[in-house]
């Protein structure tokens, strides 16, 4: 069986993408990097892609709003092509710009890119530091229908941002996200315990560092997978207790369910 | 806080775009940043907190009611060829020219630019001039450095000639040690060094001063997206994959009255600072992986902004390979009004006008447009579509093309440089240091396909003429029209060999030897509180130091991962083990005291940073910047001599050649008293290490209770110089501890194998505020304690306890050391001064005694939250 393919959309400003293209690879995906132009001269070209990766970095600077402009351009020129994509049970998963653009165009929480949708059940702003912070966090992982998680479990990965805290509308999408398993994943302690800043490093509200969409194959988080896929990348290996590169979970686990 | 007219606005930029993505036609838009002030604030305090805080007036207007900003100006621009008659001008006119023209050459050189053209018949363009005079700055073609010396003694008699004092020093290191690794050393953007079968590396480290002095923010900003094009600009194109910062500020917490007119307040230089590398680095997603920040006043009006990157390149693409015909192309921003002058502006002193007369030397970069730039020129060098790349730096276009067609000339149409608004002059065009453009030569086969490389990704690429002329001169046209014409001989040879006088004379200051204490604790915390020692955090996490997925030794370790690491390691190739290990060493305090010693030191600790995180000394490259004061007057040149000497030795000793350099001279202010406040000779190394397994680095965190603790390398008496004398007696000391190089390198060669057979648990190198603040580092990051005896130190006998605790001796590491490998590590480091001091314990305290008693028990959560206070910002 042929491997499944992924792509990783770049745009002006996207730099994390040569280390999200490894980590796929690594995982037994087919994966090539495509600027964001080319999809929209040809959005076809996505049938053939069983996985669209949205990448970190500064979309356009994150001139305006992190993520807006990527948004904006998605709405304005993929909008049918996306959801197109999420209805033929496909994944998507957006880290950290890419989760903000997922938000910023609608395609989080609600799996449909659409300007109705976009910003309207939550946002990612600035976090309460004011500030860019890279710093490793844990995480629980949450949701039992989110198909890149081992739901239950504690995992490290880092952060690196400046708008990453997530405000949902009000508390009837809290709810709702919870209700219907869409908190991907939130901040904890090693413990696995809620805690107050740093552990939340943004000061997102219900902790939440991440959520899928109700199907659980559309998901969208602040930390970066991507970072955490050899050993020597946490920052305390010297110290010998790393057992396991956490990120490279999520990348295996869309595989595994790709190739069914 | 309207952006004033010209000024680079990204924002506008992207949000144009964005309106044009949903259909909407706008003619223009511009940003500007409103605050709203509660409370009672009188029009004096507005005033202050608008210009002081909020604004930077140098690009920013300060509206207090709502504003339209007027329509764009349609400049248009009718050509005017401007000649600058000199052929009759007498020594006194020429160097009133040289200095309203704001030129910065000496009479000399006046002379010799007078000569050339009386021989060609004619009166110079202005662009001619601007020419010459950019490229013979002291920026660009470093004539201090290449100067022949003549050293006297006090006496005015000549003790010493040093022909081109570089090339006997620095760079007959590099020749004699003959490395086979070294690819390209002194030549290129960077200096080029082997990494794999089919990688090399390059690293450059710029500095960008003057600029960061009047807007921190926006100076230190364009330092970044400057030299991260230097290893764009090296070979045929090096990939970034790190970069570094050394900032030098005066004392953040001085009082607002004593900061002199024309003047930053050093806190709000600091932090735009900080936020401009943060802002740039990171939107060009490269990891801003090492650094270091140092304190003196006399940086008040001279901060200084060292910026590095290392870079990643083909092997077989380390050489350009221009050839005649090839056509030149423009590709990345538009070229603008900015940073007219950067490049003699940066050779000049500063003083207290300097703050508005040259503001337009500042620009304000815009990292997005440099990274799509970086993204399709990485493609057209893999389809192999161009031969010679090079960055526009200072002096823009001028030193791009001017330094590409050496032994080509080319032919220029300026008319053709695409432009931000229209009204610039074809000098200003071919000056202007708008960030974010390099320069290609194309063969003229590939020109299509380049084209449709950058135009793919929105990335403007102008073909604005080709290389190679007959007669091998430069000619600039407009429209049709010879707008200026230099013979690229007269050019590049033409600048007289310029000599300067040197005297050197070992400050004579009294050598204090504090009174002996029962008990150091508080000297410890005192030290550790210090802004050079204390916890930088607050900077290193607002940078992305993992993006790209190659981080391996982050900047801070341990099982809080606070506390500070010796050295980057990070892994440019991710389907490879080999890694890169990154650090620095600079000692600005022992500048002042002795030139040739703090040099010693520099060197010594950039590579115990190396090598206590697992660094191979055999293939290890040095960097060096240096940042004088002006180096016309005798004693500053003295310095640079003896620093520059010490460099030779230094690099001889250990075995590991420069390989880039730069030099930032001139960094004197002058007050409106008429004071000068020239900065400490401060010579920063920087050292990149190529290693085979990163899965061998080791951190500085101590890391299990019962392992021993050992100290390697020799202490002796001197304190000149110390922390411990700063913050306890407020002087500096004259004694500098003298560096033995040849001794030194012997212990880090048995560590190095030491760490390479993994019987070394944790290591970390003894620096300012010697063993006592190496084993408070090491204890923070473990969390554990720690518990050690300093009459167990190599050192001579009869060394004080207060000289074993606290001396800043180089060539000095602690190590921790497993029960199970105890045996190795002391048959590998056996002959040599090595002393087991005492072991790791889970007392949570730094417990630290001597002949006498106990000199040091302090909480590790006491000691640290000194050392986290002082910059918890």
């Amino acid at each position: 069986m042929a491997r499944p393919k992924a792509l990783v959309l770049r745009a002006a400003g996207t730099n994390c993408d040569r280390e999200t293209q490894y980590a796929l690879r690594q995982a037994g995906f087919e994966a090539e990097r495509i600027h964001v132009l080319r999809v929209v001269e040809n959005p076809g070209m996505l049938g053939a892609f069983a996985f669209l990766v949205i990448p970190g970095g500064f979309s356009y600077g994150d001139d305006v709003a992190a993520g807006k402009i990527l948004a904006n351009q998605m709405v304005g020129h993929l909008g049918e092509a996306l959801n197109e994509f999420v209805a033929a049970g496909k994944l998507v998963l957006g880290i950290c710009n890419g989760f903000q653009v997922m938000i910023k165009s609608g395609l989080l929480p609600q799996a449909r890119v659409s300007e109705g949708e976009a910003n309207h059940q939550a946002t990612l702003t600035w976090n309460d530091s004011g500030k860019f912070e890279d710093r490793w966090v844990h995480l629980r992982c949450q949701s039992n229908k989110c198909v890149f998680l081992p739901a239950g479990e504690i995992i490290a990965l880092p952060v690196a941002h400046g708008e990453g805290k997530f405000v949902p509308r009000d508390q009837d999408v809290s709810r709702r996200l919870r209700d219907s398993d869409q908190v991907a994943v939130r901040y904890v302690d090693a413990q696995g315990q809620p805690g107050g800043y740093p552990v939340n490093p943004n000061g997102s509200v219900d902790d939440i560092a991440g959520i899928c969409d109700p199907s659980g194959r559309v998901l969208g988080l602040m930390p970066h997978p991507e970072r955490f896929v050899e050993i020597t990348q946490h920052p305390q290996w010297t110290r010998g207790g790393t057992k396991r590169a956490d990120g490279r979970l999520f990348f295996q686990r869309a595989f595994e369910y790709l190739i069914g | 806080m309207h952006l004033k007219a010209g000024v680079m606005d990204p924002v506008a930029a992207s949000a144009e775009k964005a309106i044009e993505d949903m259909g909407i036609a706008v003619a223009a838009v511009r940003t500007a940043r409103r605050y709203e002030l509660a409370g009672e604030v009188g029009d004096e305090h507005r005033g202050t907190i608008t210009r002081k805080l909020l604004a930077n007036p140098v690009i920013e207007d300060i509206h207090f009611r709502s504003y339209t900003p007027p329509e764009a100006l349609e400049r248009t621009y009718d050509l005017e060829v401007v000649e600058v008659p000199i052929g009759d001008l007498d020594a006194a006119a020429l160097e009133k020219l040289a200095k309203d023209g704001a030129l910065f050459l000496n009479l000399t050189e006046m002379q010799a630019i007078q000569n050339h053209f009386r021989r060609a018949g004619r009166e110079p363009r202005d662009v001619e001039l601007e020419m010459i005079a950019q490229t013979w700055s002291e920026h660009c073609v470093h004539k201090t450095f290449r100067s022949d010396v003549s050293v006297r003694n006090n006496a005015g008699e000549v003790v010493e000639k040093i022909p081109n004092l570089i090339k006997n020093t620095i760079f007959a290191a590099t020749k004699e040690l003959a490395k086979p690794w070294c690819i390209s050393v002194f030549e290129d953007n960077a200096g080029v060094i082997e990494f794999d079968d089919t990688h090399a590396v390059c690293f450059k480290v710029e500095t960008h001063n003057h600029p960061s002095a009047i807007e921190p923010y926006g100076g230190a900003a364009t330092g970044i997206g400057g030299v991260v094009r230097d290893p764009i600009g090296t070979g045929l194109g090096a990939a970034p994959v790190a970069n570094t910062d050394v900032f030098c500020f005066a004392r953040p917490d001085m009082p607002l009255e004593e900061v002199p007119k024309g003047v930053l307040h050093p806190r709000r230089v600091m932090r735009g600072v900080v936020g401009g590398v943060r802002d740039y680095g990171n939107r060009m997603g490269i990891p801003t992986v090492n650094g270091a920040v140092y304190f003196d006043q006399k940086y008040l009006g001279n901060p200084l902004v060292y910026c590095g990157t290392v870079g990643l390149l083909p092997r077989d693409k380390c050489f350009k390979n221009l050839g005649g015909g090839d056509a030149i192309i423009c590709v990345g921003g538009r070229t603008g009004r900015d940073g007219i002058h950067g490049a003699t502006f940066s050779s000049g002193e500063l003083t207290h006008v300097h703050e508005t007369e040259f503001s337009h030397a500042v620009q304000i970069g815009n990292a997005i447009t440099e990274k799509k730039m970086l993204d399709t020129i990485m493609q057209a060098r893999d389809q192999g579509l161009y031969s010679a790349i090079t960055d526009c730096g200072a002096a823009g276009l001028s030193s791009a093309v001017g330094e590409m067609a050496e032994h080509l000339g080319a032919e220029v149409h300026l008319d053709r440089v695409p432009l931000k608004y229209a009204g610039l002059t074809y000098c200003e065009i071919w000056i202007s240091e708008a960030q974010e453009r390099m320069v290609l030569a194309v063969p003229q086969k590939n020109v299509e396909r380049i084209l449709k490389v950058f135009a793919d990704e929105d990335v403007e690429a102008t073909v604005i003429g080709h290389f190679g002329t007959g007669d091998k001169a430069l000619r600039l046209f407009y429209r049709d029209r010879l707008v200026g014409e230099l013979d690229m001989d007269f050019l590049h040879n033409g600048l007289p060999r310029p000599t300067k006088d040197a005297v050197y004379e070992k400050a004579d200051r009294p050598s204090p030897r504090p009174a002996a204490r029962d008990r150091y604790d508080q000297t410890l915390l005192k030290i550790l509180a210090s802004p050079n020692v204390a916890s930088k955090e607050w900077i290193i996490r607002q940078y992305d130091h993992e993006v790209q997925g190659g981080s391996v030794i982050k900047p801070l370790v341990g099982i809080t991962q606070d506390a500070p690491g010796d050295a980057a390691v990070l892994r440019p190739v991710l389907e490879s083990p080999k890694a890169l290990v990154i650090s620095c060493g600079m000692n600005p305090k022992l500048g002042d005291l002795d030139p040739y010693q703090s040099a010693l030191h520099a060197v010594d600790e950039a590579l115990r940073n190396l090598v206590a995180v697992g660094g191979n000394l055999g293939h290890t490259a040095l960097l060096d910047n240096f940042c004088w004061g002006n180096c016309n007057k005798p004693d500053r040149m003295g310095a640079l001599v003896q620093s520059a000497k010490a460099c030779y030795e230094a690099a001889m000793a250990y075995e590991t050649p420069f390989i880039s350099g730069k030099d930032s001279l001139n960094n004197e202010f002058q007050t409106e008293g008429g004071e000068t406040i020239a900065i400490p000779p401060t010579l920063l190394i920087s050292a990149i290490s190529v290693i085979d397994d990163a899965s061998k680095c080791i951190t500085a965190d101590a890391k299990e209770v019962g392992n021993r603790l050992f100290v390697m390398g020799t202490t002796g008496e001197c304190l000149g110089g110390s922390h411990y004398l700063l913050v306890e007696d407020q002087t500096t000391g004259n004694d500098v501890p003298p560096v033995d190089p040849v001794a030194n390198r012997k212990v880090m060669a048995a560590l190095q194998e030491a760490i390479a057979a993994g019987t070394v648990r944790a290591c970390h190198d003894l620096s300012e505020g010697g063993l006592a603040v190496a084993v408070a580092e090491m204890a923070f990051g473990g969390g554990l304690g720690v518990a050690l005896d300093t009459a167990a130190m190599p050192a001579a006998p009869g060394i004080g306890e207060q000289a074993l605790l606290l001396a800043e001796y180089a060539g000095r590491f602690l190590v921790e050391v497993a029960d199970d490998k105890y045996d190795a590590f002391l048959r590998i480091v056996a002959d040599l001064p090595v002393g087991e001091v005492g072991c790791v314990t889970d007392t949570r305290s730094i417990r630290i005694k001597g002949k006498s008693g106990v000199l040091i028990d302090l909480p590790i959560a006491e000691a640290k939250a000194a050392w986290q206070k002082t910059f918890d910002w």
